[in-house]
């Protein structure tokens, strides 16, 4: 098991890129801690498979290098880095047997046939395919694969990393939970660093202890679950995480006063001149319904999902949608919406401005 | 699941069933109705029953020429498809070259059949061929024509020559639809290369192969023109195939029964053979359904 160092690491799938716009993976600089959870979360195209494929030693970064611990593998093969992946579509060895395919890395490995035997039937009772043991895996369900494959990952204990290419894509929704919910299990058990690529924001919440938040090829925000919640640091962020996410909307600030569109709006902090193009976000969850005071709302649509209902409106500077709780009436002639002071981020050109100090 | 129906759609198969009649069954009667009768000229027909059919399961001659089709066809297949797996494994994947060696390899495919008997038949001549010259000026006693291993191998060469491309291009187009993950995942598990081959690539090339296989059984077991051409079955009977024994029987010696008889049998071997084949075939085929 390993740190992982990224050290201006940057990709271009081009032989001579020249400007930034010609790199998949733009340079960047990051620690992954040793027995970490990451997941790396982003829409298609983001550069996430490209980042996992260079720490895999698929591919060979076009810059920069990457470390293991100490040793610097950045030309490694992928065999070398002792590492496992699990991919987006199920990757099992038709010919073989469960069991076999599950003892199929550490046969490679040569170890010894009683602790093979043992540790295949552990995995075995982890993914619940003991009773599938001695089948061939060809005619087993997707579902039935990918479990193969996920348990193929984890079969070895001493790998430096796991990783998980979008592993989920093919499996049942209500198979989804149940495997993610044995991978958090698993982390907690061995501590094995774990990098996960998905684009399903609830996939990388519930699964990773820091989420790294991938947008054009750049790394936009690494966090906990509750840092991308509460201070989005780029307005990207803001708008894929939560649903629906946050609302953002074009303000001139001047200390602990936003206005937007002629309306003044309360800051909870005291921001220094903010230059570029300034907008303020916040979440849906934050905004409340008013009759009297904050920014003129005109409702367009009342959605009802259940535990809470989301509010969609249009105001002079754009969209904007709440979250009322479960039991909130909506008042009769509200066509207003006021943000929660202390729940406002300020952006500017796409990037969180760090506030001064608090409101007076 | 429940079906309309309509007697009426028995009309719209017919067309087919008509063409079938003419080009394959008609003449296939005919040959049946050959072998239950004899004939002495002068279109006189007599009743014989199944004695051809007997004869021909006591004729010697029958049993030679079946058992140096079957060698012959065990040998074929023994060396035409691990070459062609792998000279498909060593075919670049993508690129000029990928599109070159596909050209290059479909070349002895376009040739007919009675040119590339002509081509080896001189190829192999000692006095004037490439081949033979050669071979005789190392000092090597090459000579198809007087010697029945000569002859084999000058057959047998040929063959190969001719067809391995297509098991080639057959398992070529099984490797390009393997997904890259496949290797990666094997590179991830630390495969052998022969494990990558024997439990990634046959696996998947195993339905390509099997075409293959059955389309160089069918054809090596019918192999006429390019052995007629070089060896004309000779020396002595040491090349004479099934089907050229066949052609012997029935426009050589004018014996029409016993080589109508000799058809029905070859016929139903072939037949036999292939059903067997596609039966193991559509039962992989439904394994790949469930999964």
């Amino acid at each position: 098991m390993a740190r992982i160092t990224l050290d201006t690491l940057a990709h271009s799938y081009l032989p001579a890129p020249t400007g930034e716009a010609d790199y998949a993976l733009k340079e960047m600089n990051h620690v992954w801690e040793d027995g970490g959870a990451y997941a790396l979360l982003g829409p298609s195209g983001c550069g996430k498979s490209t980042l996992l494929n260079i720490i895999s030693g698929l591919l060979q970064p076009s810059h920069g290098r990457v470390l293991f611990g100490e040793e610097d593998v950045t030309h490694a093969p992928t065999a070398a880095r002792n590492i496992a992946q699990v991919f987006q579509f199920p990757v099992v060895y038709d010919t073989m047997t469960v069991r076999e395919n599950l003892a199929f890395p550490l046969r490679n490995r040569g170890m010894e046939a009683a602790y093979v035997r043992s540790r295949v039937e552990e995995i075995a009772r982890m993914i619940g395919m003991e009773e599938a043991l001695n089948r061939k895996a060809r005619g087993l369900t997707a579902d039935a694969k990918q479990k193969i494959s996920l348990g193929r990952g984890m079969v070895r204990e001493d790998v430096n990393a796991i990783l998980f290419d979008e592993p989920l894509t093919v499996i049942d929704p209500h198979m989804k939970f149940e495997l993610r919910t044995q991978l958090k299990a698993l982390h907690r058990q061995f501590a094995h660093t774990m990098i996960y690529v998905t684009h399903d924001q609830t996939e990388a919440l519930t699964f990773a202890d820091k989420v790294v938040v991938m947008y054009d090829g750049r790394v936009v925000q690494m966090g906990t679950p509750e840092e991308l919640f509460d201070r989005p640091a780029h307005t990207f962020v803001g708008y894929f995480i939560g649903s629906p996410g946050m609302n953002i909307l074009d303000a001139e600030v001047a200390g602990t006063r936003a206005r937007v569109h002629g309306s003044e709006i309360a800051l909870g902090e005291r921001y220094a001149e903010v230059g570029g193009r300034v907008q303020i976000g916040v979440r849906p969850e934050f905004c409340l319904l008013s009759r009297d005071e904050g920014l003129p709302l005109r409702v367009t649509r009342v959605e009802d999902v259940g535990r809470h209902r989301i509010v969609r409106g249009e105001t002079e500077a754009g969209s904007v949608n709440l979250t009322l709780p479960e039991g909130m009436p909506i008042e009769e002639g509200a066509d207003r919406v006021v943000f929660a002071p202390e729940r406002i981020n300020v952006y500017s050109d796409d990037w969180r401005v760090t506030p001064d100090g608090r409101a007076a | 699941m429940d079906k309309t129906q309509n007697n009426r759609a028995w009309f719209l198969v017919l067309p087919v069933l008509i063409l079938v009649a003419f080009s394959a069954v008609i003449p296939l009667m005919t040959v049946v109705n050959y072998s239950v009768q004899d004939t002495f000229g002068n279109n006189q027909f007599f009743w014989a029953g199944l004695d051809w059919f007997r004869d021909m399961l006591h004729s010697d001659r029958m049993w030679n020429a079946l058992g140096r089709q079957a060698i012959f066809s065990a040998i074929i297949l023994v060396i035409e498809v691990p070459l062609g797996i792998l000279v498909a494994l060593h075919m670049p994947r993508r690129g000029f070259w990928a599109s070159f060696c596909l050209v290059v390899m479909a070349l002895p495919l376009l040739i007919p059949f009675n040119v590339v008997g002509t081509i080896w038949q001189i190829f192999g001549r000692v006095d004037i061929g490439l081949l033979g010259h050669t071979l005789a000026s190392l000092g090597i006693d090459y000579n198809y024509t007087s010697d029945p291993i000569d002859a084999w191998v000058t057959v047998i060469v040929m063959d190969v020559w001719h067809w391995t491309s297509l098991v080639a291009l057959l398992a070529y187009a099984g490797l390009q639809s393997i997904p890259e993950a496949y290797y990666q995942a094997a590179r991830i598990d630390q495969a052998s290369r022969w494990a990558v081959f024997r439990y990634i690539e046959l696996p998947k090339m195993q339905g390509v192969l099997l075409i293959a296989i059955l389309l160089r059984f069918m054809d090596s077991f019918m192999i006429y023109t390019e052995p007629f051409v070089v060896t004309g079955g000779g020396p002595g009977n040491t090349t004479t195939f099934l089907s050229i024994d066949l052609v012997k029987m029935a426009i050589g010696q004018f014996d029409l029964g016993p080589a109508a008889a000799f058809s029905i049998m070859y016929f139903l071997v072939i037949l036999l053979v292939s059903w067997v084949f596609y039966t193991v075939m559509t039962n992989l085929d439904r394994k790949d359904v469930t999964r």
